[in-house]
């Protein structure tokens, strides 16, 4: 069970939050403009990584807002947490 | 009766006699013992049978670890406990036990058969031999197995007894109390850390406590009088919480620890009653540190499983803290210096014994000390052969070879009454393990030990390998110092004197001149596999521990393997020549030892299983009978039956009075969600597949809402209340993920959009009434509403007053008829609802539930989002194309409905069946197929929603049809178990296509 650290509330329990997959996956202005091969790429493809995975969470039982959190799937440490629409931290790559 | 008990210890009352049943017979023991330790005073041994075999078991350990003396507590169906360890049971007064693994008594069992046809019961024996033929499974292998293993019984009726959960939050939590664990607590919490130490035991400790060799002294004092002193200590301090009788039962991510603490299974049966039985603790802990001990090693030789075979440190233990010697006339098989504690400790109390050592030879204080009292010693020997079936009564020893891998010279007959077994000691490393921490393997002594790669866990004294006191206490004390970052002074000056052992020699498998097929070297004692077992699972190719563990079933039986697993790895090791610490181990998953259901699941059965929403008209539809519907954690009456009426009369009656008069809906639980904000138009365009921009205020629109994959998702109507305020319905089911996905898009793809979402479903309280009556209803209860159809069409939206509070009427219709849905705020739900049956008596308005909607709406042709359609259904599938706007740019969900799958003109589409004989009704999920005759038949799809129509007299169903949009008037077949049942493709709509009687 993880503790998060909320952006806006502080730290929580896990059963608080939902995890929302992949971050930063930005979802195409013109959609029609795209094959299906790209569409389905937007649509379906996902990194799953073991590693510094990039990812959104929500903290749907608390104040409902969206962030994003990097962790390490390898052992599931969180190392940073940010805003929607703030730049990924550098030192993670 | 024999009386083992031979003298009085501090933790033995013997002013309190308690008396027990085991197997039936009654017995006495006293406050403080076991389960275990009061049948050893009682002489008893036997207390069970193997799992394979039924060889007779005797009790092994004094501990966890147990893997013999394993009960069934209690008789009544709602209190019987199976899988109690006698070690760990504390004994009360009207105890009953049996022993479990055995049948039709311990003493004779027809299992027992098993042993004299061992040679056919090999490795893997489960898998090779109760394959074939498939058909005896179930009837005979199945209960034969089931019969003859003794597993234990379940409760058969409710647990009567109340469990907890409680939330907790520590600084450091330390898990043991042992003098590793003890001198921790006290560092921490001296040094203002908010510290936690449990133990499994009723008292702290470890084996230090009832330590009284004389060659092993802290500060001039036996260690375990200057161990008890330093538990008074850690009593008073303030920071400090003990829990005894309290495991942790396992050790999640982000120091995440659940541990169950016992409270009452000690006690009479009378002082149990009304109290909480067991707790779970889930603790968050900053910093935890790990001082869980370690567990000696069974040998394995040659019949080491007879009943009077015992851990040699198990014999200490009930001599020196329970007062009980295991035999009077006793052998100890070791190799290391252990035993001679057990030694020297039996024979201060007169107990006749002697020791067999594989070393060559040893050196230290305690074999010294063992030597000066005249101790027998047969140095470079080996136990061969053990004897006695109920009870072992002799063993054979012979000589080691040079190398340790075979045996010289003579056989030597001993006689005994017991035999005590040390392989060494390893280190219990599954919290370690568990926290995710990694193992090193020590050549030395082949040991696995924690690998130090965490801030926030350590392991702390014989759990992490050090095993005399000397090292213990230094090393706890460095480590501790250096892990909280402290400079704690208290053990600067402790004094600490101790024999250090300087001879090891470990043999995993012992040499025997009889063939090894020939032998029975248990390694699990539970399981009944040995080491011979092992061996051929690697003669067949299995070389992957996990896979030896499961084909042999070595280490998977409830004690988890905890005497078994290192004897198997190192088996396999020496087969397969490589190096052990290479094998790495098997996975120590959780629970530790195991977890009743009621302490996981805590105060949360019965009414408290799962939150149960009501709306606030629930009363009124319990006391009008109604039968009631979970829908997600809604309580929905679902038809509310009248006179005796089954669920179908009550359906068909509610149906028809709908639409012949009027009928009433609690609609409240449908999801609500209030949207405002300057570009809630905007927004609206964007997640509904039609366009919302042109609505006019006080209109209301149905919209269908797809995922980003083009699939129907939710649907539900909108209103528009005021120019940037909008009310949004979705279905009871889906409101909150509906909420949770609106939100996503907000903040992360559209948080430019000027938009506030928030959920009012609860807010809200609805009453839904409709038929052709309804209008006049509704002037009944707002006579200065203008209903005409002119003023308040349908699709449109009024706000009045009931009595001074203000309403929401809406104008929509989800069964065809002519329909009002009343919103009032929910403290005056349940009067709204009374005051509508009120004014509906003289129309007949008649309540009706979920079945009655669901049927009204087929009658329609109106979909439910979740029965007729199931996440790959798109618009166009449903025959919606009529709700997916073309001129939009974009909407969720737009782009996939090009997608090469989703144009496919033969997906599963959405039609009608009519029954060719209309009083049949078709099964919801029944399958669909064209063709019966040529194999495999070719299914189409399945009904999603089937009724009998009162209002048409006939059966109608829906059903998901490939390629069915264009079968319409096709005879298809519905092929059941005994019938096949003819039907054709028909419109979705089967009632007043032409929507006459929305205005009627
Ligand atoms: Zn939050």
């Amino acid at each position: 069970m993880f503790l998060i650290n909320c952006p806006f509330c502080g730290e929580r329990d896990q059963s608080e939050f939902s995890s929302g997959g992949e971050a930063h996956i930005v979802r195409p202005k013109q959609p029609t403009e795209l094959s299906d091969d790209e569409w389905a790429e937007y649509l379906f493809m996902r990194k799953n990584i073991k590693g510094i995975q990039f990812e959104r969470w929500n903290h749907v039982h608390g104040c409902r807002k969206w962030f994003n959190v990097v962790r390490d799937t390898s052992n599931d440490k969180i190392l940073s947490v940010y805003k929607m629409g703030e730049k990924p931290p550098v030192n993670y790559k | 009766m024999p009386n083992y008990r031979i003298h009085k210890t501090e933790y033995i009352d013997e002013t309190k006699r308690v008396s027990f049943k085991y197997d039936g017979k009654t017995y006495f023991g006293y406050e403080g013992d076991t389960l275990a330790s009061a049948l050893l005073a009682n002489g008893i041994h036997l207390v069970g049978r193997s799992f394979k075999y039924h060889r007779p078991r005797g009790i092994v350990s004094c501990g966890a670890e147990e893997p013999n003396a394993i009960c069934q507590i209690g008789s009544k169906k709602d209190l019987t406990e199976p899988n109690v360890r006698a070690t760990e049971l504390e004994l009360y007064e009207g105890l009953e036990a049996s022993s479990q693994n055995c049948w039709p008594n311990v003493k004779f069992d027809i299992g027992g058969i098993n042993n004299f046809i061992s040679p056919l019961i090999p490795a893997g024996f489960y898998y090779k031999t109760f394959m074939w033929p498939k058909s005896f499974w179930k009837k005979v292998y199945e209960p034969l197995i089931r019969l003859s293993a003794g597993l234990g019984k379940s409760p058969t009726e409710p647990d009567p007894d109340i469990y907890d959960h409680k939330y907790v939050h520590y600084d450091v939590l330390v898990i043991g109390g042992g003098v590793s664990g003890i001198i921790a607590a006290k560092m921490a919490a001296k040094n203002n850390f908010k510290t936690l130490l449990v133990d499994d035991k009723k008292i702290l400790g470890g084996s230090t406590i009832y330590q009284n060799n004389d060659s092993i002294k802290i500060d001039d004092k036996l260690s375990s009088e200057w161990l008890k002193n330093e538990i008074q200590e850690i009593k008073k301090l303030s920071n400090l919480t003990i829990k005894t009788r309290t495991s942790i039962a396992a050790y999640h991510g982000y120091n995440f620890l659940l541990a169950k603490e016992n409270l009452t299974d000690h006690l009479p049966e009378e002082k149990k009653k009304n109290k909480i039985r067991q707790r779970l603790w889930k603790i968050r802990a900053k910093k935890v540190v790990i001082a869980t001990g370690s567990i000696e090693r069974p040998l394995v030789f040659n019949n080491n499983d007879r009943p009077g075979i015992l851990l040699s440190n198990s014999i200490n233990k009930y001599l020196d803290y329970y007062g009980v010697t295991c035999g009077e006339n006793i052998i100890l098989f070791t190799n290391n210096d252990s035993a001679y504690e057990t030694s020297i400790s039996l024979h201060k109390k007169g107990i006749k014994n002697i020791i067999v050592d594989l070393r060559k030879s040893a050196s230290s204080e305690l074999i010294k000390q063992a030597e000066s009292l005249g101790i027998k010693i047969y140095f470079n020997h080996v136990v061969t052969n053990t004897f006695g079936y109920r009870k072992i009564n002799s063993l054979e020893i012979m000589k080691l070879s040079e190398d340790g891998n075979t045996t010289v010279g003579n056989k030597i007959r001993l006689s005994c009454d017991c035999l005590g077994m040390s392989g060494g000691w390893t280190p219990m490393v599954h919290m370690h393990t568990q926290s995710g921490g990694k193992l090193d393997f020590r050549d030395e002594d082949q040991v696995f030990l924690p690998k130090e790669n965490s801030e926030d866990q350590i392991s702390v004294g014989s759990c992490n390998g050090d095993f005399d006191l000397e090292n213990i206490i230094d090393k706890t004390v460095n480590k501790i110092n250096k892990f909280l970052d402290i400079d704690n002074q208290d053990y600067q000056d402790t004094n600490i004197i101790c024999s250090k052992e300087n001879d090891k020699r470990n043999i995993w498998l012992l040499p025997n001149k009889i063939p090894l097929g020939k032998t029975k070297c248990f390694i699990d004692f539970q399981n009944d596999s040995t080491a011979k077992d092992i061996k051929l699972a690697l003669t067949e190719g299995f070389r992957s521990i996990e896979h030896v563990k499961r084909y042999t079933t070595t280490g998977m039986a409830t004690d988890q393997g905890k005497l078994s697993n290192m004897h198997a790895l190192g088996i396999i090791a020496d087969t397969a020549g490589v190096k052990m610490g290479t094998l790495g181990t098997t996975t120590f998953r959780p629970p530790f030892t195991p977890l009743t259901f009621g302490t996981l699941v805590g105060r949360n059965v019965g009414k408290f299983f799962e939150v149960v929403r009501k709306t606030s008209m629930h009363e009124w539809h319990v006391e009008n009978n109604a039968e009631f519907e979970n829908v997600g954690q809604w309580k929905r009456p679902w038809y509310y039956p009248k006179n005796g009426e089954n669920m179908h009369d009550a359906v068909q009656r509610e149906s028809k009075a709908a639409r012949d008069s009027a009928g009433i809906l609690d609609a409240s639980t449908l999801g609500k969600i209030d949207i405002q904000g300057t570009d809630a138009s905007e927004f609206l365009n964007r997640v509904y597949t039609n366009a919302w921009s042109k609505l006019a205020i006080g209109k209301c629109r149905y919209g269908l809402m797809l995922n980003e994959d083009g699939m129907v998702y939710d649907d539900g109507v909108t209103t528009r209340i005021s120019e940037n305020h909008y009310l949004m319905t979705t279905t009871t089911g889906g409101a909150a993920n509906v909420l949770s996905k609106l939100e996503d898009y907000l903040q992360t793809e559209w948080p430019e959009l000027d938009v506030y979402l928030t959920s009012v479903t609860d807010h809200y309280s609805t009453a839904s009434i409709c038929g052709p009556n309804s209008k006049k209803i509704l002037n009944k209860l707002f006579p200065n509403l203008d209903l005409s159809d002119e003023n308040f069409p349908h699709m449109s939206f009024k706000e009045d007053k009931l009595e001074n509070i203000n309403c929401r009427i809406m104008r929509i219709s989800f069964t065809g008829e002519q329909s009002y849905e009343i919103n009032i705020e929910s403290k005056y739900g349940h009067s709204l609802w009374k005051m509508c049956i009120e004014a509906g008596k003289e129309f007949n308005l008649t309540p009706y539930g979920t079945e009655t909607m669901h049927l009204l709406r087929a009658e329609k042709g109106f979909i439910i989002v979740g029965q007729d359609t199931d996440g790959t259904m798109t618009p166009s599938d449903l025959q919606m194309d009529w709700i997916v706007s073309k001129k939009k740019f974009d909407f969720i969900g737009k782009r996939s409905l090009y997608r090469s799958d989703t144009v496919r003109e033969d997906r599963k589409q959405l039609v009608g069946l009519l029954t060719d004989d209309p009083k049949e009704i078709l099964e919801e999920g029944a399958q669909i197929v064209s063709d019966v005759k040529s194999k495999p038949i070719d299914m189409l799809g399945h009904v999603t929603s089937s009724y009998f129509s009162p209002n048409l007299n006939k059966s109608i169903a829906l059903a998901v049809v490939r390629s069915g949009k264009t079968m319409k008037g096709q005879k298809l077949i519905i092929p059941m178990e005994n019938k096949n049942i003819n039907v054709t493709v028909s419109d979705t709509i089967f009632l007043d296509k032409e929507n006459k009687r929305l205005n009627a």
